[in-house]
């Protein structure tokens, strides 16, 4: 008798004791890099090695605004990309399809996100990379190698299309047919409905998909990496080449290494991707509380 | 004003799933009075409501053959279109859903919809509807305020003056006090009888006592079928057929 209360309460502290860990894991990561990051400071100042655009690590010359630029910029173009695609093909799947082409697209669709970023990267190179180059940058400019940060972002929307469609297809799945209804009766008509009511009420389940889209954007490496050009210079257009900064760790880290600092700048990179992610995660999270708080019921 | 009653159905039959839900509706629905559909649950009464305005076009496997006339005109034929019939009607349903905007949006958004873009004009629509439907006092000082702050009872008058606010000609009722509590039923219920010298009013209702205090006319509907329609006391007192007194009587329900 006694035993199961013993049992029942340890195994709520365990479990207690499980979430602390795994939640604290953010933390310990993030004074894990700022600490092996920290030898950089001491020679350069934050300001410096945000807004210095020269990367020569053998001249001690750590910039790191092209890398800031190429992660942003990769990751905007993937959701400027992306998000429209995604949006009218959850309201066509939802709203507009029959059962029968909802049950086959849907797994499709996640078939799509369970291929390895690497084939994404190669597709890229064979299919994205020349398309940039002999069709889409000869309408704007002299030449391109086509290794652009917006092949980048392509492929990285083609990479966050199918969550960003799963997620934002089950929370127009959760609208209320009457609440579609009563704008129905009004007069209006479907599109209106799906405009004016549908979107609208969905709209924090959006952000919130998009929220998770972009997390991914950020880091993703190898796919990206491979088509982007990788050249430490901030992108001015589209065209030009971007080297984001999960890109400079991986392709990096472990060489070289007998240059003083290396190591330290590379775990900044680390440490600024770290940062990027928890601001973005932050701001949308305040966001989210406002449009829950302000239309929510 | 047409000479025949604004809505009447002829030989309609309604399938869903391949289940016959409505069989042989031949009904005229009188004007400018309450009309109650009455019966037990799933005998189809709000499935014949929502052929009213179309409302079944969403469902998947649906066949509805026959004809609803409305205004002399068959809505289910083909060069029938669907927003200017809908226009012709306010419907409320079982729950209150204001639409996911500000009080004062939601009773614009119909005649916004509709083409009507100037504010002098959108004001004093949302002013009356309001004022129609009891609310004007109680939201005056907060028409930007968001519409699901309102009470269930204060948002279910809101969907009313929504739905006012497109100058329908019918008010259609899917059990629209079915959520709500005793006063703000109570407040539904006088609106109904107030608004029927100007609409003509059909509700569906699976409470007898609210179907006689408020109706000029009830249908009985069992099994899909319109087994008794007629003057209220009528059908409650003095029933014509057995299953309707049987039904009154609360021996099947």
């Amino acid at each position: 008798m006694n035993f199961r209360i013993v049992k029942d309460k340890l195994i709520a502290n365990v479990m207690l004791i499980l979430s602390i860990s795994s939640v604290s894991f953010v933390f310990l990561i993030g004074i894990g890099l700022y600490l092996r990051a920290a030898p950089l400071f001491e020679e350069h100042t934050l300001l410096s090695l945000f807004r210095g655009s020269n990367w020569a690590p053998s001249k001690n010359q750590f910039g790191f605004y092209p890398f800031i630029m190429g992660t942003l910029s990769v990751t905007l173009i993937a959701i400027v990309v992306a998000l429209p695609l995604c949006l009218l093909t959850a309201i066509y799947l939802t709203e507009y399809a029959k059962p029968g082409i909802r049950k086959v697209m849907l797994p499709l669709m996640n078939i799509l996100a369970g291929i390895p970023p690497v084939i994404y990267g190669v597709w890229g190179i064979f299919f994205v990379v020349p398309i940039v180059r002999e069709y889409i940058a000869p309408q704007f400019m002299e030449y391109s190698s086509g290794y652009t940060v917006l092949t980048g972002g392509v492929v990285l929307a083609v990479m966050i299309f199918p969550i960003l469609v799963s997620i934002v297809s089950e929370v127009l799945s959760t609208i209320p047919k009457e609440l579609k209804d009563a704008s129905l009766s009004l007069g209006a008509t479907k599109w209106e409905t799906i405009k004016k009511v549908v979107v609208k009420r969905a709209r924090p389940g959006i952000v919130a998909a998009m929220v998770l889209a972009v997390s991914r954007a950020f880091g993703e490496t190898i796919a990206v990496l491979m088509v982007c050009g990788n050249v430490p210079v901030a992108p001015t257009s589209v065209f030009d080449g971007g080297y984001p900064l999960p890109a400079l760790i991986a392709n990096n880290f472990g060489e070289m290494m007998s240059i003083p600092l290396y190591d330290s700048a590379l775990m900044f990179a680390a440490l600024l991707l770290f940062v990027i992610i928890f601001l973005f995660n932050l701001i949308s999270r305040i966001i989210l509380n406002r449009i829950e708080h302000k239309y929510s019921s | 004003m047409t000479q025949h009653p604004l809505i009447r159905v002829k030989d309609l039959n309604v399938h869903i799933d391949g289940h016959h839900i409505l069989k042989n509706i031949n009904i005229s629905i009188p004007d400018k009075s309450v009309t109650s559909i009455i019966g037990p649950s799933g005998c189809g009464k709000t499935t014949l409501l929502k052929t009213f305005n179309r409302l079944l076009d969403d469902t998947a496997n649906v066949t509805v053959s026959g004809s609803v006339l409305v205004d002399d005109e068959d809505i289910y034929a083909p060069e029938a279109e669907v927003t200017h019939i809908r226009k012709k009607m306010g419907l409320l349903s079982q729950r209150p859903y204001p639409l996911p905007m500000s009080i004062y949006d939601n009773v614009a958004y119909g005649p916004r919809i509709h083409g009507t873009r100037d504010k002098s004009t959108l004001d004093s629509i949302v002013e009356k509807q309001l004022k129609d439907t009891g609310l004007w006092d109680e939201v005056k000082d907060r028409l930007h305020g968001p519409a699901n702050r309102l009470s269930i009872g204060q948002q279910q008058r809101l969907c009313l003056a929504r739905g006012l606010a497109v100058k329908p000609e019918i008010i259609l009722g899917d059990e629209s006090t079915s959520a709500l509590d005793p006063v703000s039923t109570h407040t539904i219920e006088d609106l109904f009888v107030r608004l029927k010298a100007q609409y003509t009013i059909v509700l569906v209702t699976h409470i007898l006592r609210q179907a006689r205090r408020i109706s000029d006319y009830i249908v009985f509907v069992y099994m899909g079928e319109i087994v008794e329609f007629g003057p209220t006391d009528e059908v409650l007192l003095h029933p014509k057929e057995e299953l309707t007194r049987q039904y009154v009587k609360g021996f099947i329900s």
